[in-house]
């Protein structure tokens, strides 16, 4: 199974306080991956080195090599703007941009290509339908995207990631904030999107990692303390820490 | 305990209703102080721009003009100007960004009469012996077809321009640090997703974050637009005062608020009633100003997303 991302020897430091320490992991492409470990543990500020989203704040700074596809995306040279096409991400909550549905995935297409209007209309049609979205909101593509349910929303927000033809989606607790039914419905949605795109999803819910994702790995005080297929992790996990979180003795 | 409720009610019910009687006591006192004037001159008081205290005719014309234009001219300047310095300040580090978010905030606690007094001593001088020649004698803006027809040629430091200038000055703390709280309001997490599918800092602020608290921003505007209209000491000392219909925005002028405040002194008779008519315009103004604001705003917010 080829490699999309490896990553080797990742620190990163909250201002002089070091929150991830000498990560090295290889993601496996168009699989998903799923991130588990207790809370202030690092797996969203892991993820978040991916897209260099992190750089947004002054004080936060990581070291070491984040590989995709064998280019260093941590390197000064690297277009961030072109990797954040490239890699994807959803938040914890939905955050849809005040703006209509159909203004919401179409935004981002215009910011990267230059389509004609036809073509970006298809491309927000065909990601909507990737999103399972497209039969809920198809009569309704020019109300706002804030009048959509909290799981529709979030779909919504998976659209607009994968309207700009990613190769890696980042999911930061994507269900955290939307109810059991809906939630469902993203994980059905996930398994369709390995397909096309390699998947990382940090999760607080270890039966949705177990439900979800192909590998697991789980982060314990900012290291990664093992990572292996998913059911080797809940059936056999081998390191000590690992079997006391999934089995409920901490976290 | 119902009865102090009770109470309780009825004191917010006097003080809310105050509010509205206030609002309606004043429309309807300059109403009535204005009665002789309207029958004098009928509507067209209002497009008339003669104005001949010894002949005692009267039109409102050239002070309504003149506080569009300072309004406007006011405007155009402070609006750039508050936007990029709010937006900068927002994400300005620790210690720089708190010290000049202090200073903007003490801005605006400046008199408008220090505005004025600077803008005679200072202001009007420096534009007449420095910025106006610029303009005018080295850049030759005045031989520009059409910028110099409404540059104009002539100056003396004094007139609409200079008291834009001095208005949007006085507007900016204002506006900006509406604007700088309303950005600052903007969920880090919708900032981040605005970042994460590829925008640029400008990107950003322009379509993401303007757009979500497009009603704060648009509050801001109109709280500087409305002090821009009616503000009196600082305009009154810079723009001239000479009630002629503007040709130029080097010219000399006057506002509304500055012709109240230059003839109530000495008017009687047609004349105090011409100035509670031209108060009831300025008053009518600013009504108007906020009401489109409403409408506005309630009319297009499907386009802008929100929730209705």
């Amino acid at each position: 199974m080829p490699n999309k991302v490896i990553v080797k020897n990742l620190n990163f430091f909250y201002g002089k306080s070091q929150a991830l320490f000498e990560n090295n992991i290889e993601i496996k492409e168009k699989k998903i991956t799923a991130v588990i470990g207790p809370s202030g543990c690092g797996k969203s500020t892991h993820l978040r080195t991916y897209n260099r989203i992190f750089e947004l704040y002054r004080n936060q700074s990581a070291t070491g090599e984040i590989l995709i596809d064998g280019e260093n995306i941590l390197d000064p040279g690297v277009d961030v703007l072109e990797l954040r096409r490239k890699v994807g991400m959803i938040f914890q909550k939905p955050t849809p941009f005040p703006m209509s549905v159909y203004e919401n995935v179409a935004y981002p297409i215009r910011l990267h290509f230059k389509l004609s209007k036809s073509e970006i209309a298809q491309r927000v049609e065909e990601s909507l339908i990737g999103a399972s979205l497209w039969d809920e909101v198809k009569d309704k593509l020019h109300h706002s995207g804030l009048a959509l349910s909290g799981g529709q929303q979030q779909r919504l927000c998976i659209a607009r990631a994968i309207a700009t033809r990613p190769e890696i989606v980042l999911m930061d607790e994507p269900t955290s904030a939307i109810d059991p039914i809906a939630t469902l419905k993203i994980e059905e949605l996930l398994i369709h999107l390995k397909k096309q795109f390699t998947i990382l999803i940090v999760t607080h819910n270890m039966q949705q990692a177990a439900r979800v994702s192909d590998y697991t790995c789980f982060f314990y005080k900012g290291q990664i303390m093992e990572y292996n297929v998913t059911n080797d992790i809940f059936t056999n996990p081998q390191n000590k820490k690992t079997e006391e979180y999934i089995t409920g003795r901490f976290g | 305990m119902f009865a102090t409720d009770n109470i309780f009610k009825t004191i917010c019910l006097i003080c809310a209703g105050l509010v509205g009687l206030l609002m309606i006591g004043f429309f309807v006192q300059l109403a009535l102080s204005s009665v002789g004037a309207w029958k004098e001159f009928g509507l067209s008081f209002l497009w008339s721009s003669e104005w001949d205290p010894v002949d005692e005719k009267f039109g409102a014309l050239p002070s309504i003009i003149g506080t569009l234009l300072t309004t406007f001219i006011a405007l155009v300047i402070a609006l750039p100007l508050s936007f990029v310095s709010a937006f900068y300040l927002v994400d300005l580090p620790g210690a720089i960004g708190k010290i000049l978010s202090q200073a903007l905030d003490l801005l605006a606690t400046i008199p408008s009469i220090i505005y004025g007094m600077w803008g005679l001593f200072i202001l009007a001088p420096v534009m007449q012996t420095h910025v106006q020649p610029f303009m005018v004698d080295t850049l030759r803006l005045g031989k520009v077809p059409i910028v110099g027809r409404f540059l104009g040629e002539d100056y003396n430091g004094f007139g609409f321009f200079t008291a834009g200038l001095i208005l949007a000055l006085m507007i900016l703390p204002y506006i900006c640090a509406i604007m700088r709280d309303i950005f600052a309001m903007t969920p880090p997490m919708l900032r981040e997703s605005a970042y994460g599918v590829g925008c640029t800092k400008w990107e950003t602020a322009k379509d993401i974050v303007v757009r979500y608290g497009i009603r704060g921003l648009l509050g801001g505007v109109f709280i500087g637009l409305g002090r821009a209209l009616g503000e009196t000491m600082a305009v009154l000392f810079v723009i001239g005062n000479m009630t002629q219909m503007p040709s130029a925005l080097f010219d000399s002028g006057t506002t509304i608020a500055a012709t109240l405040a230059n003839n109530f002194p000495e008017a009687a008779g047609i004349q105090q009633s011409v100035l509670f008519a031209l108060g009831l315009i300025l008053l009518i103004m600013s009504f108007g100003i906020q009401v489109f604001a409403q409408w506005y705003l309630n009319s297009t917010s499907a386009k802008r997303g929100e929730e209705r």
